[in-house]
């Protein structure tokens, strides 16, 4: 750690794994609603589980991204963050808020929420991931600002990277584009349109931007490859990102009553998505085999890998599958969907943040460079379980999407919904043991930061040999 | 890469292609706006009628109903697509029955709606709300069929 002022990042960066804790927790409920429908009824209602743990993603997720900003940022811009107090504040008030509302969720029947909250005045709140209270979401503004402030006034004191850049550019998109959660008309065309500005455009656009920059960041100082080769690189990932993304919106303009035109724009589009993301994962393979040097956080190097790996599949083979209109128009809606996200958001998101907290943690509390061998293998113990969980329950919700598909839309004699959901019992039954295994790997993932903390800190072996 | 492509030209076509495509992706979607009127089912939205409907909608939201339901395939998989739901109950009386009906403590094994005691208004209100949904005109008029 070079600079005082990233210490801030610890605090983000333990509150992001509890949080994604909570996350497991409650999807393992929800996946047992699906096999028992009366499970935890009427106390804890499906969709008030759902919620939790939707929301808990996004929550840890943005904890772990401000963390990977205030840690990278005065280390590329060589200054110390301009306002380290404003980061510790924020923190609390984030967690706050964020606490408050997830009890808000479990407590209170969410109906009696909106009242408690004045949702009447300005309605914003009962939107699929946007089902926050209004003031939450004023909140989540407040923080976003001072957080773009932060990190905004620290790049201009200092030194201006392409990661600095990029990553500054990222996440103004998620705050601008976040406001559109404010626009809820009645049109329930026009609210789906905009809605999408928040959720595509973050998860599919400005999103990625934050997880390229991540990325490089990690890869120059895990490879020791030259950063005017992994600034190109990146610029030109970012390029294809938006190039095909923006546009690539339109494969949510399909069905809800926009304009045919966008099954053309849309599927063209979004079936060039894929391509940035395998240009990730070349990326990433190229500089770890071009390595000036061998770094002896071995762990890191692997969640850096495989989140390119990952998020290939997950957001682009997994994506490409139903993102044909033709496809799309059975698909759309199903278990395929679901398949697709878990694999995407762990791919990409949940990914880059454990490999930054994975490279950045272990100086964070002390370490020169890495934790011991003997924490590292405890994590990578963690990585492997839950990355090959992620697969199976993906593989899974794709067999219980397919016959869903078949059976309620394609056969001859479409059966009702309900009626198919017992028939594909069997997938929903496999993907909770899938989710136990997760859980059991996130557990080991946590105890690695516990073990051999005394124990020296592992060494790099052999020199690297160039090629 | 080859050393011929520099930084400074991928540069240019992040920044080139960005401001392009979202300048594209606005034109789009002014021309959305423009299609918009002939399908969304506008016109349901005006007078008492559309009073009642934006009640149908904070309803709809308030009680987070898209955390089962998907409306046009958008939402949580655990319960049956709503866009269609008028078409396939026949009535919006058929729709007030059914949720106005939902046991309190749920089915033994099995999946079932929440209890939400909605008041008369609410039923009436959420049901006109559906009805409108169901007349928005979809392309291939998705969903496949009534089973949504």
């Amino acid at each position: 750690m070079k600079y005082k002022s990233q210490k801030v990042a610890k605090l983000y960066f333990i509150a992001a794994i509890g949080l994604f804790v909570g996350q497991i927790l409650f999807g393992l409920i929800i996946g047992a609603q699906y096999i028992w429908g009366d499970f935890l009824f009427p106390e804890i209602p499906f969709n008030v589980a759902r919620m939790v743990h939707t929301n808990l993603l996004i929550v840890w997720l943005l904890f772990g991204f401000m963390g990977a900003a205030y840690y990278l940022v005065p280390e590329e811009a060589e200054t110390d963050l301009v306002m380290p107090w404003l980061a510790n504040l924020m923190f609390w008030i984030f967690l706050t808020a964020g606490a408050a509302t997830i009890l808000g969720y479990l407590l209170v029947p969410y109906a009696q929420l909106a009242e408690l909250t004045k949702n009447e005045l300005l309605p914003t709140m009962g939107r699929e991931f946007l089902e926050q209270p209004t003031i939450t979401k004023i909140g989540i503004v407040i923080v976003a600002l001072s957080f773009l402030a932060n990190i905004g006034l620290t790049i201009l004191k200092g030194r201006k990277t392409v990661i600095n850049l990029v990553l500054l550019m990222g996440m103004t998109g998620l705050a601008v584009f976040f406001l559109f959660a404010f626009y809820n008309p009645v049109n329930v065309v026009l609210d789906k349109y905009y809605w999408w500005w928040v959720v595509h455009l973050w998860v599919e656009g400005v999103w990625e931007l934050i997880l390229g920059s991540i990325l490089a960041f990690i890869l120059i100082k895990t490879t020791g490859v030259d950063r005017e080769v992994i600034e190109k690189w990146l610029y030109v990932i970012i390029a294809m990102v938006l190039i095909t993304g923006i546009i690539g919106t339109g494969h949510h303009y399909y069905w809800i009553g926009t304009p045919a035109f966008w099954q053309w724009w849309g599927s063209i589009f979004s079936a060039m998505e894929p391509i940035p993301f395998f240009m990730m994962t070349v990326f990433a393979f190229n500089m770890v085999n071009k390595r000036r040097r061998n770094h002896p956080n071995k762990a890191a190097v692997l969640w850096a890998l495989g989140t390119a790996v990952m998020a290939f599949l997950g957001a682009g083979v997994w994506g490409f599958l139903h993102t044909l209109s033709p496809v799309n128009y059975y698909t759309h809606g199903t278990q395929i969907t679901a398949a697709h996200g878990h694999m995407a958001f762990y791919g990409a998101y949940v990914m880059i943040v454990l490999a930054m907290i994975s490279y950045a943690m272990p100086m964070l509390r002390g370490r020169e460079a890495a934790n011991s061998t003997k924490s590292q293998v405890l994590e990578m113990w963690g990585f492997w379980l839950m990355t090959i969980s992620i697969v199976f329950i993906t593989l899974f919700l794709t067999g219980a999407g397919i016959l869903q598909v078949y059976l309620q839309r394609f056969a001859d004699n479409p059966m009702p919904f309900m009626v198919v959901q017992e028939k594909i019992q069997l997938f929903y039954a496999l993907r909770e043991i899938a989710g136990f295994i997760f859980l059991s790997g996130l557990l080991i993932y946590i105890v690695s930061f516990f073990v051999g903390s005394k124990e020296p800190e592992a060494t790099i072996e052999g020199e690297v040999v160039p090629t | 890469m080859a050393q011929a492509f520099t930084k400074a030209m991928a540069r240019n076509i992040f920044y080139g292609g960005t401001a392009f495509f979202f300048l594209l992706f606005l034109a789009l979607t002014f021309q959305t706006h423009s299609a918009l009127p002939e399908l969304d089912n506008r016109n349901a939205l005006t007078g008492p009628q559309g009073e009642m409907i934006a009640k149908g909608k904070q309803v709809w939201e308030e009680n987070d109903c898209i955390g089962c339901h998907t409306l046009l395939g958008e939402g949580a998989y655990f319960a049956p697509e709503l866009g269609n739901v008028y078409k396939r109950f026949g009535s919006t009386d058929a729709i007030k029955g059914f949720i106005a009906s939902r046991p309190k403590d749920g089915v033994p094994g099995r999946r079932s709606m929440p209890q939400f005691n909605l008041s008369e208004e609410e039923l009436t209100a959420i049901a006109e709300f559906l009805k409108y949904v169901s007349e928005i005109k979809t392309a291939r008029n998705w969903p496949p069929n009534t089973q949504g």
